[in-house]
């Protein structure tokens, strides 16, 4: 193994790793504002609510890559929508992937951020009412910045879980981190160098996304952290590290 | 739909290998998360620092990355050894590729869902059999065992779920799995939604019939404990 190619071509992984963190965050962050109305309208079971839970049932239950596909490969299937004026997003690679994990990433955050609205003590949501907040004040000054607390760690975990997942989109000719490794590879013909860099490059953004997270968490979620050691004393499957799924 | 149909036998095929994929990576699976486990919870030094490597490190890693570098790294150093040794050709197999890559991600979840089931089980149990004479092989079979798979058991289930999804990328090597075959269906057809759609569906009848059996198995091995 040649450790000198990568370096040589530092640049190819550069623009890898901006490519990967940029789609990844894109779809964490668009996945949130699709996941926040889902689970609001699964908890409250409003109008429609079936069609949420149904959707973030579809996209927990199925391959990330095989639902990348069906939007890359696929609506080029309907003559319609060739000829749509949506075709000039739908015929790129990037766009097609940012819509399949942002789907993607908002199916599971809808998931995370019902648990969290569930698990909110009945007694605050009363409180709020007796008081004479609206819904709305209740929904925005009580429910979501409780709830939105409780979630983070798993939404600290979902985004790892998407951050890993975006390596699909090395399969539809994007040049993320894979990507560079890829086309190193075939560029040289060599077998180890562009994938050995690209697994480092991934452990390292793991590694210091989780530290980060970590920080975090002891900064802002102090006051959670002791209910969250008991809760793991009290049953293994809370405790031991979770991947979202 | 008239493609689909005449593909549908093809589509068959493919199903049965990518669930032998999922089932034999999660057995390989199992077995080091049982191993890591072990080693977490009763290895001496090494054995410690070896687990707790192991399940560090394999957390940074995406699935895709380590399947093409044990497929192609793998198939490198196969002929570099077979030059050197005078063999003939030597192909690396896809599917076992797939499940050593598979096998060896989820294996280091499954270190720590074990490790922290047997945590849950109180001290004075092993003890108890320690003091009767059970040796630990038999401790682990009838009274530890049991006792911790309740704890496991939905740890495994959340492990099984998303290993199934990951056996999806391993037809980037070119598997003839499910999505391998449909991709190729989809390519020779020129209808491409048809073909995914009906991936999709088999993967959430793969989830839907597991996600059945984990609750049956879960109320199982709930009972008696009131609630």
């Amino acid at each position: 193994m040649d450790i000198w190619l990568p370096l040589k071509h530092w640049d190819l992984f550069a623009t890898g790793v901006w490519t990967t963190l940029v789609l990844t965050f894109l779809s964490v962050g668009a996945g949130f504002f699709i996941a926040l109305p889902c689970a609001l309208a699964i908890w409250r079971k409003s109008p429609g609510w079936r069609l949420a839970a149904g959707y973030a049932y579809v996209f927990r239950g199925t391959p990330l890559l095989v639902q990348t596909y069906l939007i890359y490969y696929g609506l080029a299937q309907f003559d319609f929508v060739r000829e749509s004026w949506a075709w000039s997003i739908l015929r790129e690679a990037w766009w097609c992937a940012l819509i399949a994990f942002s789907l993607n990433s908002g199916a599971y955050a809808t998931e995370i951020l019902r648990g969290a609205f569930q698990t909110t003590p009945r007694g605050e949501l009363e409180a709020a009412a007796a008081l004479g907040f609206t819904p709305r004040q209740i929904t925005w000054l009580i429910l979501l910045p409780s709830a939105l607390r409780r979630a983070a760690p798993q939404y600290m975990n979902e985004i790892v879980f998407m951050l890993h997942g975006s390596v699909v989109a090395s399969v539809i000719t994007i040049q993320d981190i894979l990507g560079a490794g890829r086309t190193l590879n075939a560029k040289y013909y060599v077998a180890y160098e562009g994938f050995v860099t690209a697994a480092l490059l991934y452990m390292a953004i793991t590694f210091a996304l989780v530290g980060l997270f970590r920080l975090i968490e002891r900064r802002y979620m102090r006051h959670l952290l002791p209910a969250r050691e008991e809760a793991a004393a009290q049953g293994a499957h809370l405790g031991a590290p979770t991947i979202v799924g | 739909m008239d493609a689909l149909i005449a593909y549908a036998p093809l589509l068959g095929r493919g199903a049965l290998v990518t669930i032998a994929l999922a089932l034999a990576s999660m057995a390989l699976a199992t077995t080091l998360g049982a191993l890591g486990a072990a080693a977490k919870l009763a290895g001496g030094a090494v054995a410690r620092a070896l687990a707790a490597a192991y399940t560090t490190l394999i957390r940074g890693v995406p699935d895709l990355v380590l399947i093409l570098l044990v497929y192609f790294g793998g198939q490198r150093l196969a002929n570099d050894i077979g030059g050197a040794l005078g063999w003939d050709y030597v192909e690396i197999s896809k599917f076992w590729a797939g499940v050593l890559s598979i096998g060896v991600i989820y294996g280091g979840y499954l270190t720590e869902t074990f490790r922290g089931a047997y945590l849950t089980v109180p001290r004075g149990q092993a003890e108890a059999a320690k003091a009767l004479g059970m040796r630990p092989l038999a401790t682990l079979w009838t009274v530890t065992g049991p006792q911790m798979a309740r704890f496991a058991l939905p740890g495994y289930g959340n492990v099984w779920q998303v290993l199934v999804k990951s056996t999806a990328v391993v037809s980037v090597i070119g598997l003839d799995d499910l999505v391998g075959l449909a991709d190729k269906a989809a390519k020779s057809t020129r209808e491409p939604f048809t073909f995914f759609l009906a991936v999709i569906l088999v993967y959430l009848a793969i989830t839907s019939v597991s996600n059945a059996l984990l609750a049956r198995a879960e109320a199982r091995l709930n009972l008696g404990q009131g609630r």
